[in-house]
């Protein structure tokens, strides 16, 4: 009889093997989807996991996984300090959207001054406080009225999403664009331009601001008081009031810094990749987010770790798409085995698999 | 009253047991114990924690299997492989801490509990009838959540009693009671007892396994390492055997009280917990040099007095006053820097985070005053020298400071939770329950730990369940009932039948017809 034994404390090596084994097991059941789908198994995976970095077209691909990457690095990141507290901020697509409408709204307003040292920064600034600000009415609503965060702030991305329609069809549409929806391409201004920093790597002040991050959480986490705050109102909210944490400023703070990196992230993105404020400008990263941090363990490395593989995954989920005509949906279904898989075997962090009599200690 | 003469039994044993090991990776919990309890005997099992007693009784009640050895039932082999197979023999088991679900009332209880429930009207019923029998008061209509401690535990009784046992066990029974429950309590198990059921009672309490046990069998490591009368053998003794050498008991110099350190004044407070008790216009003056006992059946706010103290609840700033600056509206670590400590029971989630490690543990109260955070950024390496001074200075078994709280057993937690308020030197210690569920020379240690930082100056205020603790420490007592705090009166001369009269809530009258 198989059984499952707590074991008296996590496991340190299983709580850094479990995220592989976890690839390694949606490998194996997503090679499985693809052979149903009459796909080869090997080519699916090779196409997804090893083409899009040792490949033909390498050189393109490459540059794109940290463009992917970065934004989902930067969310993730500022998730996770909410997530090791147990404040579920579920709305950083909302947050990501208007960060992004905020930096564009400053870079459309100045254009065409062509101040890069003022209009950048501007454009930085505006993009956190407009993601700080949005993450601020769920924290707030949670502070005062006791409301829920994760349902306050994933409603919040729809109405992020429609702010974000009518920016695009009306208040920030470009005059000079014919009436198409859709605002001026703002890489195509040099003041506001998010330019790829060295040609051909995918590497913008976005991906830049992504490794800070990761740094400045490590140091938060690992050094910090607030950090030390963090986790242990995470794992013992009774203990953390005792030991002096305010849970109101405490999430204040998670929300706060989730909202404006995501905000930032936004900001990075509409001013260089995408360029433009348009309809459909947002693609999921806030959600995708969600995986990343819980893939990296939380953890700021793993983070790192994380959103690079799912960016990875999304690149070659592309080719995949293309090359070898796989659905799209099964794409998806494939990036949410891996979470579903990760969830699975995270489990062997905190237990150990006993074969043998059973017994109940 | 209704004991039975020792003479008189002359049957068989109802359970046999014989040559019982279990052991784990790493540690034999039970080595060759062999002991048998009569039908209608109350037998004590006697042991510190670790000792193997939860093991043992464990291994009878089906929920671990031993190793090696036989058990035999009323003279037929008896190998429960479940709990279900071990009630089916008649073998029921009260638990030290309650499973029982605050939200439904006392029968959906019960009815959680058994295999085949009747309808709710008619175990309704019998639940009033079982308890009038053995006169254990309970309505099957409350909510648990509105149960004191002592009348939670009567729902557990009775839930074992609807399955009339031959062999009932009781772990820890009274830890949780008032005097006079503890006399209700004895009586049922006296009733019990007449009925000709046996009762297998696991205490640390020596002076209850003297009034009420008939057999006493002690270990230590695993091992039997005595069988004795309790009646007629001192406490002193059984103790000794319990934990092999001589026992240390505190001891202290009387001297005179000092100024008032910590000073409450008309607290009232709403409970943060629904099922919460109120504080209402508590006051008291702790005087430095001094040891403050509150006694009080659990649930009666004194978490509610630690909270309100400690600063998780904060109050009007001049309710609290510690050497006459208010502190009432502060926040936790506001007044740590000030050395207002506190500790409170519950070890694991309050006092400590479980999966933290010592480290990070002693880094949760230990930040503001020893220093152990600078400029906000953490000093990993003061605040390990911290939890290693902690773990040397009280004997803290345990491999290293890096081990996660719950890896720790409850005794060596609290020592750590203690030792790190103490350590800390504190103006006025303030704990509650500081040795609930720890072996005996452990609750000494902590005891005398307490007294040594009273001798030192400090005012000590202890919260606890333990009425013969309080006695041997406190210099004055106080009682609290329903949120609401009796006069502290001397410890010294205080009879069973004053406290139990405070704790009751009828201290006003008692005391107004003293005075008057």
């Amino acid at each position: 009889m198989i059984r499952l034994e707590k074991r008296p404390q996590p496991s340190r090596g299983w709580s850094y093997v479990t995220p592989v084994l976890a690839v390694l097991v949606t490998m194996v059941a997503g090679g499985a989807l693809f052979a149903v789908l009459g796909k080869d198994p090997v080519l699916a995976i090779r196409t997804i996991f090893y083409d899009p970095l040792f490949g033909e077209f390498a050189w393109y691909f490459r540059g794109q996984l940290l463009v992917k990457a970065g934004p989902l690095i930067l969310i993730a990141i500022g998730l996770s300090l909410g997530f090791r507290a147990g404040i579920w901020n579920i709305g950083a697509e909302g947050q990501y959207i208007i960060g992004a409408i905020c930096g564009a709204a400053v870079g459309l307003a100045l254009y065409p001054m062509e101040a890069r040292w003022l209009v950048f920064p501007l454009m930085i600034l505006a993009g956190v406080l407009g993601g700080l600000g949005w993450a601020m009415i769920p924290a707030i609503l949670k502070t005062r009225f006791n409301t829920n965060e994760i349902l306050v702030s994933l409603l919040l991305v729809y109405v992020a999403e429609q702010i974000l329609a009518s920016m695009a069809l009306g208040l920030l549409r470009n005059p000079e664009g014919s009436g198409f929806p859709g605002s001026r391409n703002l890489s195509q201004y040099e003041a506001a331009a998010n330019h790829e920093l060295i040609a051909g790597t995918g590497m913008h002040w976005g991906v830049v601001a992504a490794f800070i991050a990761v740094i400045f959480a490590y140091v938060l986490l690992n050094r910090h008081m607030l950090g030390f705050q963090i986790r242990l109102t995470g794992q013992s909210p009774r203990a953390a009031r005792f030991a002096g944490v305010r849970p109101n400023r405490l999430v204040l703070f998670c929300l706060g810094t989730a909202g404006a990196l995501a905000g930032l992230a936004g900001m990075f993105e509409v001013s260089g990749p995408s360029g433009q404020i348009t309809i459909d400008f947002n693609s999921g990263y806030g959600f995708t987010a969600i995986i990343v941090a819980f893939l990296g363990r939380l953890h700021p490395v793993g983070i790192l770790l994380a959103g690079l593989l799912l960016a990875l995954t999304y690149i070659g989920g592309e080719a995949a798409q293309s090359n070898l005509g796989l659905p799209a949906a099964a794409i998806q279904a494939f990036q949410g085995m891996l979470l579903f898989f990760l969830l699975a075997v995270d489990m062997l962090t905190n237990y150990r698999i006993r074969i043998g009599k059973s017994e109940v200690a | 009253m209704h004991r039975r003469a020792r003479g008189a039994r002359v049957s068989a044993p109802l359970l046999k047991v014989e040559g019982l090991r279990k052991a784990y990776p790493g540690v034999v919990a039970n080595d060759d114990v062999s002991f048998q309890i009569m039908p209608g005997e109350v037998h004590a099992l006697l042991g510190e924690n670790g000792a193997g007693k939860s093991t043992l009784v464990k291994m009878i009640y089906g929920l671990v299997r031993p190793d090696a050895g036989r058990m035999t039932l009323n003279g037929a082999s008896y190998r429960p492989a479940t709990p279900h197979a071990a009630r089916a023999s008649g073998v029921a088991m009260v638990f030290q801490h309650f499973s029982l679900f605050e939200a439904l009332d006392v029968a959906e209880n019960v009815a959680l509990g058994m295999e085949n429930p009747p309808p709710q009207r008619r175990l309704a019923r019998r639940i009033r009838e079982v308890s009038e029998t053995y006169g254990l008061p309970l309505d099957p209509t409350r909510l648990v959540g509105e149960l004191s401690a002592g009348e939670r535990q009567r729902v557990e009784i009775v839930r074992c009693l609807l399955q009339d046992p031959k062999l009932l066990i009781m772990d820890e029974p009274t830890s949780v009671l008032t005097p006079q429950e503890v006399e209700i309590l004895f009586e049922t198990l006296r009733r019990l007892q007449a009925e000709g059921t046996s009762i297998l009672y696991i205490s640390h309490k020596l002076e209850e396994i003297r009034a009420l046990c008939d057999e006493a069998t002690i270990l230590r490591l695993g091992q039997v390492v005595g069988v004795c009368d309790p009646k007629s053998t001192s406490a002193r003794e059984m103790a000794e055997l319990m934990v092999g050498s001589a026992l240390h008991t505190p001891s202290r110099a009387a001297r005179p009280p000092g100024e008032a350190v910590l000073e409450i004044g008309g607290l009232s407070m709403k409970s943060s917990n629904p099922f919460g008790t109120a504080l209402r216009d508590v006051s008291l003056e702790v005087r430095a040099g001094e040891v403050v006992g509150i006694g009080g059946v659990a649930g009666n706010g004194q978490d509610e007095l630690l909270a309100a103290l400690s600063g998780e609840a904060r109050s009007g700033a001049q309710t609290v006053r510690l050497n006459g600056q208010p502190v009432g509206n502060l926040g936790p670590n506001v007044r740590r820097r000030l050395g207002l400590l506190a500790a409170p029971e519950e070890r694991l989630g309050h006092a400590a985070a479980p999966d933290m490690t010592l480290t990070e543990n002693a880094l949760l109260t230990g930040a503001v005053r020893e220093g152990l955070v600078a400029r906000g950024f953490l000093k990993w390496a003061a605040a390990r020298g911290f939890a290693e001074r902690i773990i040397a200075d009280f004997d803290v078994r345990t491999p290293g400071p890096g081990n996660a709280a719950r890896a720790l057993s409850g005794g060596n937690l609290q020592k750590f939770v203690i030792g790190r308020e103490i350590l800390q030197r504190p103006i006025c210690l303030v704990v509650n329950q500081p040795t609930w569920g720890v072996d005996a020379s452990a609750a000494a240690a902590i005891r005398q730990a307490l007294l040594d930082l009273a001798e030192g100056g400090a005012a000590v205020l202890v919260i606890s369940q333990d009425l013969d603790e309080l006695m041997e420490i406190s210099d004055r007592f106080a009682a609290l009932n329903e949120g609401r705090l009796s006069d502290p009166r001397p410890a010294q001369g205080l009879s069973v039948e004053e406290i139990g009269l405070m704790m009751g809530g009828a201290h006003d009258m008692e005391v107004a017809h003293v005075q008057g």
